[in-house]
Formats: C-alpha cells, structure tokens, sequence
C-alpha cells in the first residue's frame, strides 16, 4: 500500500510541475508515448483523478479503453489527451492506429 | 538508382508462365490502344476473357501529405517528384495503385492535395487506406468520401484489366487491442466469394497498406488474420501481394504468392528491429532521395508473370 502510494505521489507531482494542469481540480497523472509505447505502461490512479497523455513521438497515436469507455483523438507529436476517471476499474487500452500498443489504467480507492 | 525484381525463371515459374500465355491464345487481344478504367467501370464488370497484351502500372505509396516534421519537413515536394518520375516513364502505365497513408493525420486538404498531386500523371487512380487515412472523427469516412466511391465495406474492391484481377484490401479498419493489422470476417467472406468465378490461371494482384505476412510482430508489422486470405490465394498459380507502411523494399515468397513492400514517397523507417521503434528515420538531407521512390510493375507475355522495378527518387 506504501509503495503504491508514493509512487502515486510521485506520479503527482510530476504532473503538477507540467504547467496548466495544475490547476485541474482533482489528482492529476500522466502518461508518456514514446517509442511506440506507452510509458508507464501500468498507472494506478484514485478515483477522480484526470490521466493526461502526452505523444512524443513523431508519428501520430490515439490512445482508446478496450471498453470505449473513452478515445482519444489522433495525437501529433506534442499533443495531449486528457480524460478524469471516476469510477474504480481496471481500464486496459490500446492505440487504434498501432495495437500492438497495449496500457492499463487502473483506478482504486486510496 | 534501379532495382530489378523478377521472379526467378525456375521451372515452376516457367511452367506458370507457359500456362499464362496459353490462356492468352485463347482469347482475341481486344482492339485499340490501352484503355484506362475507372473504378466504377471496374466493379460494374463482370470477370472477362483475359487479354495479355503488356502493360505496366505503377504502385506509389506512404505519400503522407501533411508530415513535415525533421526526417522530411516537404512532403508535398518530394510526392511531386516522385510524380515527375512517374511521368517521365519511357512506357505510360495504365493506372496507379497507392497503397495507403495517402495523408499523415486523413485532413482533408491532406486529401485533396495528394489527390491534385498525383492527378497530373494523367492515369486512373486505385487507392487503399493506411491507418493514417482512417484519423477522422468518422474513423475512415473522410477517406470513404473522397476515394471510396463504389468500394465495399470499409473501401474494399476489386478489378480486372487486361486478364489480371486486382484486388484492394482494407487491413487498417477497426483494429484490435493487442493485435496487428486486421481483414475482419466481412472482408473475408466478401473475398472469398470475389475469387470464387475465378480459374486458377488468373493473374492475381492483392494490394493493401500494412504487410499480409508478418515482418516483424514487435512492431505489428504484419496482418492478425493474413492466413485466412492466403488460403483464398493459394490455387492460383501466380499472386502478387503489394504493399506499403514500412516504407522499405522488402520481399518474400510462399509457395506460389510473392509479397513486396515499396518505399514511400516521404521518408524511411528504420529496418525491422534496427531501433527502438518504427516511425520516421532521419538520414541526411542528401541521402533522401536515394531513400523514397516509386514502384512499376509490368506484365509482360511470355516473360516472368510479374516484373517489379522499384525506383528512387535520387
């Protein structure tokens, strides 16, 4: 529980740092693409908290729940995506455009 | 700089050859100099006695209008020379197969302007979408408005000319998490019944965006479901698989299917494995050229059944 919990934290506050997101009301988390994945590939969340991803790469992703619970738009290189999870769950995704790009969002009560 | 590819004349491959232009002495040439089809000519015909008459077509791929990032910050510049190319052929081909990725993010003035492009060599235009054609809100009907007219499904079709059946595959539509590209049970079905009237001597070419053989799984380059359409292909005795994506010349054979990647006209992608990742690979501004090119395919009578000749741009 420790353990999730500070890198939870940590996961924060990187966000925090980010700029505009700071003043999102609720937790913040991001998650990077790079080199064709998504990084982390696993992210634990509370409710309520907004997942934020970023694209690095140079070829456009849009990362989309298995589910469709939510999808992103195409992502050019630099661009976000940001969507607020409120209710637990284990949301696994993928990338439309490439699927063998696979991530999970997993939202549990802190 | 120009690579010949010719299927090597083993016995196989001249018995084939010598079954292809048997069947060409049973029918009458057809009158009259080439005649360009359309796509909505094409799918109104029903399959007619073959005609061997050579000709050449051309495959031109990954144009990805709109890109202009650092592995080629004009895109539209060098799909323009590879269209100067195209037009500077010594033989004029009869239509143009673009294989996907026709615009990086499926704008439509991504659109529009690889249309206009590519319009100036003046031949009929067969296209299928890559997974950058299918960015829209609609997941694919921008593309569907603009070049899917008279196409089933999510753009699939096919054509005959000349006594060769030509055959456009979608295998970037609804893909699946985890998975690679993907053909789906509709296209399938509608394929196996589009080969069914065939004899086995017919002259196939299948074209579709992503690989129907699996180059690199890692980089889901390759197709979930390819064998389920090999095992349509596998009585005729000459198939010539095209595709793109991977933006590199790359072949293979099986039994009697050839497959052949073609270069883009917009940038490289490292060789499978070679990086991290797939995606655009900067070399150096001078060595670009040698990197992109466009593909011509001639059938010849008499000859080898297919003959590729990729062409760079430098």
């Amino acid at each position: 529980m420790f353990a999730r919990r500070s890198i939870l934290t940590s996961v924060v506050l990187l966000s925090l740092t980010a700029g505009p997101l700071a003043a999102a009301p609720g937790p913040v988390a991001a998650v990077t693409i790079r080199n064709f994945a998504f990084v982390p590939a696993i992210l634990t969340v509370a409710p309520g908290t907004t997942v934020t991803w970023t694209n690095t790469d140079e070829d456009p992703h849009a990362p989309a729940a298995n589910d469709k619970s939510f999808r992103s738009p195409a992502l050019d290189t630099n661009d976000k995506f940001a969507f607020t999870f409120t209710k637990l769950g284990d949301y696994a995704y993928f990338c439309v455009m490439h699927p063998h790009m696979t991530g999970r969002i997993v939202v549990k009560a802190p | 700089m120009t690579e010949v590819n010719e299927s090597g004349m083993n016995r196989r491959g001249l018995m084939r050859c010598m079954g292809w232009a048997g069947v060409g002495a049973l029918y009458t040439l057809a009158s009259g100099g080439l005649s360009s089809i359309g796509l909505d000519e094409a799918l109104a015909q029903t399959p007619r006695p073959a005609n061997t008459k050579p000709f050449t077509f051309l495959q031109i791929s990954d144009s990805h209008i709109g890109f202009d990032k650092a592995a080629n910050p004009d895109t539209r510049g060098t799909f323009m020379e590879a269209v100067a190319k195209a037009k500077a052929l010594p033989t004029g081909p009869d239509f143009i197969l673009h294989t996907g990725d026709i615009s990086h993010l499926s704008k439509d003035d991504q659109f529009a302007e690889a249309e206009a492009i590519i319009s100036e060599i003046g031949v009929p235009v067969f296209y299928t979408p890559g997974e950058h054609d299918m960015l829209d809100e609609g997941g694919g009907k921008a593309y569907l408005a603009r070049f899917g007219k008279g196409t089933k499904g999510t753009g699939w079709y096919s054509f005959d000319h000349r006594g060769v059946h030509f055959v456009a595959l979608v295998n970037v539509a609804d893909l699946k998490p985890g998975g690679m590209a993907h053909i789906g049970e509709d296209q399938l079905a509608w394929l196996k019944d589009d080969l069914a009237p065939l004899g086995s001597s017919t002259p196939l070419v299948v074209f579709a965006h992503i690989p129907l053989w699996t180059v690199y799984a890692d980089w889901g380059w390759g197709t979930d479901d390819s064998a389920q359409a090999l095992a349509l292909l596998a009585r005729f005795g000459s198939v010539t698989v095209l595709n793109g994506h991977i933006h590199q010349i790359l072949q293979k054979a099986e039994g009697n299917i050839t497959f052949h990647s073609a270069r883009s006209t917009a940038y490289p992608q490292p060789a499978p494995g070679a990086a991290p990742s797939p995606g655009p690979l900067k070399v150096p501004a001078e060595q670009l050229p040698g990197v992109l090119g466009i593909r011509t395919a001639a059938f010849v009578r008499g000859d080898t059944p297919i003959a590729l000749i990729d062409s760079s741009l430098a």
